[in-house]
């Protein structure tokens, strides 16, 4: 995972509430077996659309997404943050994310800011009032940048730790294996196990 | 499983997440990073696995516990004609995909035409894996249906699957915690799904989010395991990643006898430690909401999140209504989306489709519920209804006592397991524009088919529905007294409890049943 700490691009207002991930991705683009290659489903439906913002200059080239609340409810498709990498997205703001794609950004390098809703109809009035205005996301002093609107947003300790490091969970948590192993030992033996197989 | 007594009082997600810490959080300026959890089940299904096996093989990494964990076929799979190969070569590469990482990874694989085949949600329970105090996880956000047992069970994303797959653990931040307090009793025709939308209707898509649910009070103390299962399912759509009910001797007389359940001795410390997953007296939940079992109705939704729902008395809100700019503005877009009026009653609302189905609402006390209302009744001529069990054991089990052929006689479609038309990702789906009353989860647009429109409603509303053509509840099909998850009029509810559940439940009719000809799939 590539670590970030700062990302300066344009920004693109997505102003709606709700926006689940099967908006983000439909189902049918689910069947596929690969982590790469979801660009052209993002937002698949809307992007039909001539008038959605993604279908408009210079926003088409965004990379930062500024969204109502509750962004990502819904599923737990990882599809939708692949979708929304491979478009050229680096990171989101919404006032609320939902539980599942918030954890499932971090873990991909997504940054979700979680920037008051107040905050974020004023950055919503910049980009509109100039489109193609870029948006400066910082990590390090949990600040938002765009024009004359400054804010600062929300983000775990932890999160912005591996965000910032660009760390892989897996090989975090193998560092634990003892404890692993010890807790496993200590398991009560009528908790059940799928094999062998009884139906 | 220390003893709590001289600490302070827990609620029971607490104790289920107390009793899984591998490795705590350490504080560090003034937050505490994730604690690492054990996970006890981990279910596996063919669309978010992929490319967590991929990673797994990318890094030479093994499955640490293919004995905690099982794999089953269902998102994409077809309801008919399942001896065929899969038609569309997509996704017939993704089932392929997960039969031959689940033969090089040894785990366990319940597929397609297998009696134990079916939504991941379902075969679970079905098998007595899931279990009381258990954390279970599955790269499906409906993973909440096994907090029914006093489970912790959430939804994880495909890294995260590929994390549990490695390391049988999963590091995560403590929840707060919500009580969802339901007293009082159902009416007749009112279902647990109704509870369930009702409560989301009051707190909002994102009024869950970073809570685990509690669902508790006497309403759902009379609940079946299966109303429970219903319940929460749906916690997600209130943006909560688990929801919970403590386990009593209603989930223990349903665990009891299924293939996996503990025997024995084991059985007897399994209750044991069971019996003390409650909610001690004293603790604190974050926040509390209480709801009135006697005052609802059934629930119908309306527009295009599965909280923009209303009592299907109602008519369709009017958006200037709102107050927030924020809702009234997804109001009318949702309005716009389902193409309805303001002020259209619910009931005027005329329907294509019905879909009986999905991880929320396919069990067989579901398909009995429904079966119920539409015995020797005929189906509007102009709408279609598709039956889809949840599992193939539920299936087989439907038929054994009949219900096939009353859904048959019925003139509605009867199909084999899966998620179907709940998502639309197999051949079910619904043509653009076309109308649907729809026993799943989510009315999410285009979620059932591109230009689809959902209405969330519970298996008898979907029953009546297919009758009158309309939306409608049970009591407008002359089933005043039956259907809904309430207690029936007379003596002890008999419900769908039994282990491999051969006909245990609610008779349905009494005399021999007419026997018409096969015209269904």
């Amino acid at each position: 995972m590539e670590p970030i700490t700062t990302h300066t691009g344009i920004g693109v207002p997505l102003k709606q509430s709700n926006v689940d991930t099967d908006q983000i991705i439909p189902a049918v683009f689910l069947k596929r077996i690969t982590k790469t290659g979801f660009d052209d489903a993002l937002f698949h439906a809307w992007r039909k659309k001539p008038e959605f913002v993604l279908n408009q200059e210079p926003f088409n080239q965004g990379t930062v997404l500024v969204a109502g609340p509750d962004f990502g409810t819904g599923s737990s498709r990882e599809h939708a943050v692949w979708a929304l990498k491979d478009y050229g997205f680096k990171v989101v703001i919404s006032s609320r994310f939902a539980d599942i794609f918030y954890g499932n950004s971090a873990k991909q390098g997504l940054l979700a800011a979680k920037v008051a809703q107040p905050d974020v109809e004023l950055i919503w009035k910049e980009l509109e009032r100039q489109p193609g205005t870029e948006i400066t996301v910082d990590l390090e002093s949990c600040t938002v940048r765009c024009g004359s609107v400054d804010a600062t947003f929300e983000i775990d300790n932890y999160t912005r730790w591996r965000l910032m490091e660009g760390l892989d969970d897996i090989s975090l948590t193998l560092r634990q294996e003892e404890h692993i192993s010890t807790y496993e030992a200590t398991r009560p033996g009528f908790k059940p196990t799928t094999l062998p197989a009884k139906v | 499983m220390a003893e709590n007594s001289a600490e302070k009082p827990l609620t029971l997600a607490e104790k289920v997440w107390r009793d899984h810490v591998v490795v705590r959080g350490e504080d560090k300026d003034g937050q505490r990073s994730p604690d690492l959890l054990y996970i006890d089940l981990h279910l596996v299904h063919e669309v978010t696995s992929p490319q967590a096996f991929e990673g797994l093989r990318l890094a030479g990494r093994p499955v640490r516990r293919p004995d905690l964990t099982i794999a089953t076929e269902d998102h994409n799979t077809p309801t008919l004609e399942i001896d065929k190969p899969i038609a569309d070569p997509v996704s017939r590469k993704q089932v392929d995909t997960l039969r031959t990482n689940a033969q090089q990874f040894g785990i366990r694989l319940h597929s397609l035409g297998d009696a134990n085949q079916g939504i991941v949600h379902v075969v679970g329970p079905q098998l007595g894996l899931t279990q009381p105090g258990m954390t279970v996880v599955c790269g499906d956000s409906h993973t909440s249906t096994h907090g029914a047992f006093g489970s912790l069970a959430m939804g994880i994303g495909t890294s995260e699957v590929e994390h549990v797959l490695a390391t049988q653990t999963l590091p995560l931040n403590p929840f707060k915690t919500m009580a969802i307090t339901v007293n009082g009793t159902l009416r007749p025709g009112v279902s647990s799904k109704d509870i369930i939308l009702a409560v989301i209707a009051k707190i909002g898509t994102g009024g869950g989010q970073g809570y685990v649910l509690e669902y508790r009070g006497s309403a759902i103390e009379q609940l079946s395991m299966e109303a429970r299962m219903t319940i929460c399912n749906m916690s997600i759509e209130a943006g909560a990643r688990a929801g919970m009910v403590a386990p009593d001797e209603t989930t223990f007389e349903y665990v009891k006898g299924r293939p996996h359940a503990p025997q024995g001795e084991d059985w007897e410390a399994a209750v044991q430690y069971w019996r003390s997953l409650r909610t001690d007296e004293g603790a604190e939940f974050d926040v509390e909401v209480v709801i009135d079992a006697d005052e609802l109705d059934p629930f119908v939704t309306w527009g295009t999140n599965p909280g923009q729902g209303v009592s299907l008395n109602d008519s369709v809100p009017d958006p200037t209504q709102f107050h927030d700019p924020v809702d009234r503005e997804s109001a009318e877009r949702a309005l716009q989306y389902m193409d309805l009026d303001p002020g259209t009653p619910m009931k005027d609302i005329r329907v294509d489709t019905v879909f009986l189905g999905s991880c929320t609402n396919a069990r067989l006390e579901d398909l009995r519920k429904a079966a119920e209302i539409i015995e020797g009744r005929q189906k509007d001529p102009e709408v279609r209804m598709i039956v889809v069990p949840g599992s193939a054991r539920v299936r087989l089990d439907a038929e054994a006592e009949g219900l096939d052929q009353v859904f048959k006689d019925f003139g509605a479609e009867w199909r084999f397991a899966g998620c179907s038309m709940c998502l639309g990702m197999n051949p079910d789906q619904l043509a653009p524009g076309e109308r649907c009353a729809s026993t799943s989860n989510r009315n999410f647009e285009g979620r059932q088919g591109k230009g689809g429109r959902t209405h969330l409603v519970s298996p008898v509303v979907a029953a009546a529905t297919a009758i009158r053509g309309t939306l409608s509840a049970p009591s407008d099909v002359g089933a005043g007294l039956g259907g809904g998850d309430g207690p029936l009029p007379s003596g002890p509810r008999a419900d769908a409890q039994q282990p491999g559940g051969q006909g245990q439940g609610t008779p349905l009719a009494s005399g021999p049943r007419a026997v018409a000809a096969d015209f269904a799939p």
